[in-house]
Formats: structure tokens, sequence, C-alpha cells
């Protein structure tokens, strides 16, 4: 079942519409409700390998539907400790549960001051409404 | 800025919620619900397609049989008053201006259904090659076609079995249709053609007989997994008949533009063949996708009913053969594939 639209107000976003929630020196990332709805039921999540680097606004994955792909946008740089392998196993978890089980991959930030640069809700909300 | 054609069902989709992209030149709807539902629906029940963006060419005339027998590939004369047929326009090469649907209204009346986006080709190829005492007329704008397809298609449309290409008119909720036993899915059922005007009213009858709507997402899926080649993706000019795997729809001995050509190619054996694969790593080929040692992808998605990467894609004729290993460059990783029989889905019976 489609989770319905919703915007976690304990999130920090990415234009490219990725969320990431930071706990210490690591984040947790994943795509926004918005995301998972343009694309459609996902059907392949191709994840970074573990211990990969991963650059702020770089592709660190992809994620497919039946009829299109997209890359993964970083909204931080770290050191990828932990991928989802439910979200491999069953990429439609996503669209599902964006924010919860539908999460991407766990990284150790190796830029923390990137996370000032991060949008907050309302002006991703802002970002929304523009589109 | 070209201005995207709308078909007579334009508000009944986005009244339903359709995602409407842009294909062919016109507006049409991709999904509804979404493409793997809609697709279930189609194999498990039945589903209705607007496929209205279509073309139809109406050839009248005392000497049209002439005209289409030397410029269609599949024999004309195989056809009765009440038969369609499926066959090839093609050029001096054997490569193929567009893939028909031919139905014979009566002795001197044919109707053709082609592609969207090549009925101007297909017009103006006939319409060039015209005889004196045939008639060649664009009628697309006066049709509206409906393909509802499915298991339970006939049952919900309270329609009897009857031979497939084969065609006859009738009645459904009021509203006059052609009934032609074709399609695109490789389900049973029918495709409902009828005035423009009526469109509405009979997508409307189709609907409330319980039948699922779906979008040109599932429709391309559904043709995939049976391995029915779409123009402009694994057919068109730059591949002749034979490579393509057409030669059971040309009848060489008729002397239709390109058939020595093609006996040629045939005789002398196809340098590319094109063939259907699946993927034994997970991933998901996509057209334009390089497969190693000289071929190229030009369809592939996921196989909702396999659950696992399907495809169609020329390969070097001695790479062709069904179980044959093949490496597609999926975005710079390679991931391997294997050779299929057709059709890459079959229904458990």
């Amino acid at each position: 079942v489609a989770a319905t639209e919703s915007y976690p107000a304990d999130l920090l976003y990415h234009p490219e519409h990725d969320w990431a929630r930071i706990d210490g020196d690591e984040a947790v990332l994943g795509i926004t409700w918005y995301a998972q709805d343009a694309l459609g039921e996902l059907v392949h999540y191709e994840p970074p390998d573990i211990g990969a680097t991963v650059s702020k606004d770089s592709s660190y994955g992809e994620v497919e539907s039946v009829k299109a792909v997209s890359d993964l946008i970083s909204p931080l740089s770290g050191e990828v400790l932990e991928v989802n392998q439910g979200v491999v196993d069953a990429p439609e978890t996503v669209n599902d549960d964006p924010y919860g089980d539908g999460w991407l991959i766990r990284i150790r930030m190796t830029s923390p001051e990137e996370v000032e640069q991060l949008l907050e809700l309302e002006a991703y909300k802002n970002l929304l409404a523009e589109a | 800025v070209q201005t995207l054609r709308q078909t007579p069902l334009h508000d009944r989709h986005v009244a339903l919620g359709a995602r409407m992209v842009p294909f062919a030149g016109w507006e049409m709807p991709v999904q509804y619900e979404g493409v793997i539902q809609e697709h279930k629906a189609v194999r498990t029940d039945a589903g209705v397609f607007d496929v209205s963006h279509m073309g139809e060419i109406e050839v009248e005339g005392p000497t049209v049989r002439d005209l289409l027998q030397s410029m269609l590939s599949n024999d004309i004369d195989k056809l009765e008053p009440g038969d369609a047929q499926y066959t090839l326009l093609t050029n001096e090469q054997g490569g193929i201006i567009d893939d028909l649907i031919v139905y014979r209204l009566d002795g001197h009346r044919f109707l053709i259904v082609a592609n969207a986006s090549n009925v101007e080709a297909v017009y103006g190829w006939l319409k060039e090659h015209e005889l004196r005492g045939s008639d060649v007329r664009d009628v697309s704008g006066d049709y509206a076609l409906l393909a509802v397809q499915g298991p339970h298609a006939l049952e919900k449309l309270e329609l009897p079995p009857a031979k497939a290409f084969t065609w006859a008119m009738g009645e459904l909720d009021g509203v006059e249709v052609m009934i032609n036993r074709t399609g695109y899915t490789g389900e049973e059922g029918v495709e409902l053609g009828c005035m423009s005007d009526d469109a509405p009213a009979l997508w409307d009858a189709v609907l409330a007989r319980g039948v699922t709507p779906a979008g040109l997402g599932a429709r391309d899926t559904l043709r995939l997994e049976v391995c029915y080649p779409l123009h402009g993706n694994d057919i068109g000019p730059r591949w002749d008949a034979i490579s393509s795997g057409l030669g059971w729809a040309c009848a060489l001995g008729t002397g239709f533009t390109g058939a020595e050509r093609l006996r040629e190619i045939k005789e002398r054996g196809p340098e590319r063949k094109l063939v259907p694969f699946r993927m034994t790593e997970k991933a998901i080929p996509r057209q334009g996708m390089t497969i190693e040692g000289g071929g190229e992808v030009t369809s592939g998605s996921l196989s909702p009913m396999l659950d696992v990467g399907i495809g169609l894609g020329y390969v070097p004729a001695a790479a062709s053969t069904p179980g044959t290993e093949l490496v597609i460059d999926v975005r710079g990783k390679p991931r391997r594939a294997e050779v299929s029989k057709k059709p890459l889905y079959k229904k458990e019976s």
C-alpha cells in the first residue's frame, strides 16, 4: 500500500528530494515521498558497497521503477556503514514507508558541517510548492 | 512548441487520476494506479487501454488488392471479408516502415491500423504509390479504439469466443462497435473500434462492466513479456524484416517492395537477429544498452510476472540460440543475461 504524502519535521532535506536523519556523527539517508511518487513503484535498488565513500550532491546508487531509472543523490559526504538489505530484496518498501523501513544507507559523516547546508522542513516544502 | 493531441477520452483519463505523458505526439495515460497493478489486472482479469492514438487508413477501389499486395509483406489474398492480418510495410531494403493490422472490410475495401508515430509515413507511402482505381484515405480522426484484454475480458463484455484475427460489427451497451479479435498483450480479448463521438460512452460501459483501466506503461510490459516487437524500439526502417524475426509475416513470392532483398538475406542468413532474453543477474535492461560482442538492447524492463529483468535485442546470429549467455552493459556494470525462447512469459496451464 502506497504511503500518503508526508514530510517529517525531524529530518533534513536535499533539493534533489533526498532526506537525512542525523544521529551524532552518523546519518541515515533515503528519498522523500515526492521522489517515490514521481518514480512510481520501485522494482530495483542498486546500492553502494559498504565502506564506499559518498560525496555530497553526487550519486551513490540508483533506484528503478518499471519505466524509469533515477540516481540517488547524497545529501552529505561520508563512508557507507550499512545498506538496507530489506530494500534490496523488496524495493517497494520505499513506496510503502519512505522514512522508516524504506531507508537506503547509513553513513559516517566525513564533513559534518555540511549538515548546515541542508533544508529544514519549511524550506523543502517551499521548494515543493514551486515545483 | 508542438501541441500534443488528445484522444476523445482525455477527460476520462484525467478524471481517473491518470499520469499523462507525451507519446508519439499525443498526450496519453502511462498509468492510473500503477504499472505493475494494471499489468497483473490484464494477466489475471481484464484491462482496457485507450489506443485511439493509433491511426486508421482506409483503402478502397477496384485495384486495391493489387496496391496492397505490392506494398504489404503478407499475402493479402488470404483475407476474406471478416478477416484480419498482421503485416509489414517495407522499404526497398526490406526495412520496416511500420507494422500493421489490415482488416478486409469487403471485396474492395480494407482498413489498415498503423502505429501513431507512423500514420503519416504509412499514409504518405501508400498515397504516393496509389494506383488508378484505388483511393487511400487517412480516417484516423473519425475513430477511437479501445483494447479490452485479459482472461475475463470476453466474459465481462458478454462476447462469445471467436477466431483470432477476425472481426465483426456488433453493439456494446448501445454503442455500435467493430469487434476485432486482435491485441498486443498475449491475452484473450478484443480491440473495439467506434466512432470518436461514441468513445466516452463505450469507455464508461466497459468500466461499468468491471474492467480495470490500464495505461501505456502496462501495455509495454505486457507486450514485452510475450515478445511482440514495438516499432521504433525493436523494429524499424534500419533493420530488415528477416533479422527482426518477422519472416513469418513476409510472403516473399508476392513480390512486395523489398521482397528480393529479403530473400537474399534469408538465403544467406542474417548477420544479427532480434532475440528475447532474461537477466540471470539482478538488473533491469534498458533500450540502448550495449550487449558485449556487438549487440544492442532495443527494449527492456522488469517483468511484473517473472520479477526479473527481460528484454529484446539484436545479437550476432552466432549468439542467438536460446541458452546463450549475454553480457549487458548496465550503466558501466557488466550484468549477465540468457537468450530465451519466445514467449518470455507463458501462462501456467
